[in-house]
């Protein structure tokens, strides 16, 4: 490691002075400073940090760990004769004569930051503020995203569409982390993060459309419902393989750092994604790269019918930020007010400092896994219930904005019939459309259309114009 | 452009070279042309491409500080910085993603594979990150990359070296297959593939890295490409045509010399473009010679003959004088031992049996 650093240590004062992404040198910074609020070996739990001085502490922290060591070829400490550390390739390290093991588990798992108490009423003062009229949007957001979620499933069901997946549960994690960033910020989801799309402004319709592939759907009825996409909003297309996302969030943000955009990546991956090999490499190479991204892990507990207790043995993923050299926390994924701010922040981190964070959004996945799966034959309705009521995301947080005086019950009655209305409009609209014409079957293969796809189309449109009965339309 | 209209100028008239030395004694250069390795013709072409474009940057294994596994990317960190020419942790999935992210947001990453082996790690990348994209986000996500590397047998390298990636990538709509042969093609292909804003493959030969052939001022200048999806037709015949890619294209010519002295006069298509493949090229040759032999290095079952077979079948069918002659690698992972390895590849006089047999002279 300190051989590949000392070679890209010549090249960091271009760096620096190229992307001007460091907003902030802080050079007071004391070497314990670091070590204190990270895992010790002996020190395996995560001390709280007050949020209002990360941005001191570590702005400059990054480059000067990265920094060329000037005794790298050199047994001993400066200071003649210290047999106790050692300069291996990757740094100083000390000697120790006891024989121990790192824990496998901690004695304490890592805590999880939140803002609102089951009640709806904040906990201590250290997060950001939120205005009335942001709030407001971020409740409407979730209550319609809820309702979209219950009655496309419906739809699903009656055989309107072929498919779908819910967002259930975790409305919180869409609507608030969207609210965190910018319209600049892209946006690189898994396939139950609609909700980040509907707060950018995708429509009821637009999405009805796409569940619809018809003819006005925007992906031209390429892809399977719930598959979104929309250049416009900076939010690319949906795919199905797990976790390939990630390392295409990383480039982007490489692509961002190189064009010195105030502007990062952000990227939703679930418990499941993890194992993949994907993840590991995204991980290290944000580290190793240096790139503005947010890497949010949604643990839900469940991957189909995976419980999080067969997924790993780790303390969830938030540990494994320091595995790779990666910022972390851990937040409670069903209190807006706690993913806001941890978003916020994050994002401030990653475009300030270019470096990448990862954020474990703990939630409960309350609906199945996609219209394909029944999770009651593979957990307790009670606890499914017991999720869906009890620590539902969207009551807590209208909880709070009642006490805020900001939303009144009158309101919520009108939102929910409102939401529904629209809702079953887009529906209704989107069914009787038109299917894609058939020239959508032939293009966006490549840039240009290739003679072999111009000369199957042609052939294609004389076979049905000669039996029309056969096609449909 | 030059290069094109030679191109172009080639399939009509009757030999190449006569039109080059007209060009050639219009300029007041020497006429003795020099001579470039396929390796420096890459390395020439990656380096105007990234001079020309700061969005063009390089991703890979030992690409860097080493200079490159096989020297293709010698120079270019010292030039360019460690921004634009990234060596990378060992993981082709990992980079292979990472490089289709830093194309979508509009960066024109080329990502080196050691060897085309290692890309099977990346192929999820590849096929359902790369190639698909365009489709799937109906012409929302473009992906400008290059996948480049030495693809098919080595010398001694074994099994898990020497697979030849042709026929699996060239399957998949919504990628670009190119496989050069010569210091020209090697020059003018990169190029268009870097320029192109499909995903391309890019098949090179590790063998042929360090071959020399003659290139024109023409192919050295900066602004050179050769069009995607055209065969160039390196030997005129009217006995048999062979088709063949890559190294292979150099056994097919020293073939032709040895047949063209029984008295068989062979016509040698250099393919250059695997996806698209160059079907009117192709078909107008046999539809001259009435025979065919296809030649490739790579597994025979569903390869790259079996599509030319097909496509010949299809379109020329009463022009074939004798049944189609299939040469490929054996069937069997490559082994090592340098006998074994001998006959597992196909040789000069495989091709010659081959094409005296669809001329119905037996050997």
């Amino acid at each position: 490691m300190a051989l590949y650093l000392s070679k890209s240590g010549k090249h960091l004062p271009n760096l620096k002075q190229k992307f001007g992404l460091l907003r902030r040198i802080n050079n007071n910074l004391s070497s314990c400073s670091w070590s204190c609020c990270f895992h010790h070996q002996n020190q395996p739990s995560l001390s709280p940090i007050p949020i209002g001085i990360i941005p001191t502490l570590f702005s400059f922290r990054r480059f000067e760990s990265s920094k060329p060591d000037k005794h790298l070829g050199s047994l001993h400490n400066h200071g003649g004769g210290h047999p106790q550390v050692l300069n291996f390739p990757g740094g100083k390290v000390k000697f120790t004569p006891d024989l121990k093991f790192l824990s496998d588990y901690p004695d304490e798992r890592v805590h999880c930051y939140r803002v609102l108490d089951g009640s709806g009423q904040t906990v201590g003062s250290n997060f950001v503020q939120i205005e009335k009229d942001v709030a407001l949007k971020m409740y409407k957001d979730m209550v319609t995203l809820q309702t979209m979620d219950t009655i496309f499933y419906e739809a699903q069901r009656q055989g309107r569409i072929s498919f779908y997946v819910t967002a259930t549960g975790e409305e919180a994690i869409n609507i608030a982390s969207a609210a965190a960033l910018t319209i600049d910020d892209l946006v690189f989801p898994q396939y139950r993060e609609a909700g980040v799309l509907l707060w950018r402004g995708f429509t009821l319709q637009e999405f009805a459309h796409q569940c619809f592939g018809n003819k006005y759907d925007n992906g031209k009825g390429r892809q399977m419902p719930a598959h979104y996409g929309s250049n416009k909003h900076n939010y690319f297309t949906v795919a199905s393989t797990v976790a390939t996302q990630i390392p295409h969030a990383v480039g982007a943000a490489y692509s961002l750092k190189m064009d010195g955009r105030d502007a990062c990546t952000i990227t939703y991956f679930g418990d499941g994604g993890t194992s993949t090999g994907d993840f590991h490499a995204a991980m290290n190479f944000a580290a190793v790269m240096e790139v503005p991204v947010i890497l949010l892990c949604r643990n839900n507990g469940w991957a189909i019918s995976t419980p999080v207790s067969d997924q790993f043995r780790s303390d969830g993923v938030v540990v494994k930020g320091q595995a790779y050299g990666v910022r972390s926390i851990r937040v409670d994924g069903n209190d807006a007010l706690a993913v806001f701010s941890a978003v916020h922040f994050a994002r401030k981190m990653a475009i300030s400092e270019s470096q990448p964070v990862l954020i474990e959004a703990l939630t409960y996945r309350a609906g199945h896994h996609s219209t394909s799966d029944d999770s009651s034959k593979y957990r307790p309705i009670e606890e499914i219930e017991w999720w869906k009521e009890a620590q539902n995301p969207v009551a807590r947080f209208r909880k709070w904005l009642e006490g805020q005086g900001w939303w009144a019950p009158t309101s919520e009655s009108e939102l929910r019939e409102y939401a529904r209305h629209e809702v079953l409009q887009a529906i209704q609209v989107a069914e009787k459309v038109d299917k894609p014409d058939l020239a959508q079957l032939f293009t966006d293969v490549y840039d240009v259309p290739p003679s072999n796809l111009i000369d199957q189309e042609k052939s294609l449109r004389e076979s049905v114009e000669r039996h029309p009965h056969e096609y449909s339309h | 452009m030059l290069g094109i209209i030679r191109q172009r100028a080639a399939s009509k008239v009757s030999h190449a070279s006569s039109l080059e030395q007209g060009i050639r004694t219009l300029r007041a250069f020497s006429s003795s042309a020099k001579q470039m390795t396929v390796r420096d013709a890459l390395n020439s072409a990656l380096d105007e491409e990234m001079s020309a474009d700061p969005k063009v940057f390089v991703m890979g294994e030992e690409v860097g500080e080493y200079q490159g596994a096989y020297k293709i990317t010698k120079g270019l960190l010292d030039k360019y910085g460690p921004e634009r020419v990234i060596d990378t942790p060992i993981t082709e999935a990992g980079f292979a993603g990472i490089g289709v992210g830093a194309a979508y947001y509009g960066l024109r990453p080329v990502i080196e594979f050691m060897t085309f082996n290692f890309s099977m790690q990346a192929i999820d990348h590849i096929i359902n990150s790369a190639a698909k994209s365009n489709y799937m986000s109906a012409g929302q996500i473009s992906v400008p990359i290059v996948f480049r590397g030495p693809n098919g047998a080595a010398a001694g390298v074994g099994a898990q070296h020497s697979q030849c990636y042709a026929a699996w990538y060239a399957s998949c709509p919504g990628l670009k297959v190119l496989a050069p042969y010569s210091s020209e093609d090697a020059r003018g292909l990169l190029k268009a593939a870097i320029r192109d804003p499909d995903p391309v493959v890019f098949l090179e030969n590790e063998l042929l890295y360090g071959e020399s052939f003659p290139v024109s001022a023409e192919v050295l200048d900066s602004s050179f490409c050769l069009p995607i999806g055209k065969a160039k037709i390196e030997r005129e015949g009217k006995d048999v045509t062979i088709t063949a890619f890559s190294k292979m294209v150099g056994y097919a010519l020293q073939a032709a010399e040895i047949l063209a002295k029984e008295g068989i006069s062979a016509e040698v298509i250099n393919l250059r473009s695997i996806r698209p493949l160059d079907r009117s090229t192709i078909n107008t040759s046999v539809r001259k010679t009435n025979r065919l032999v296809t030649l490739e290095e790579g597994f025979p079952q569903h390869g790259v003959g079996a599509e030319i077979c097909a496509t010949v079948v299809e379109d020329s069918f009463e022009y074939l004088d004798a049944p189609v002659e299939r040469i490929s690698g054996a069937d069997v992972p490559m082994p090592y031992a340098a006998n074994l390895e001998r006959m597992a590849v196909p040789q000069v006089e495989d091709i010659v049996r081959a094409a005296k047999r669809a001329c119905y002279r037996s050997s």
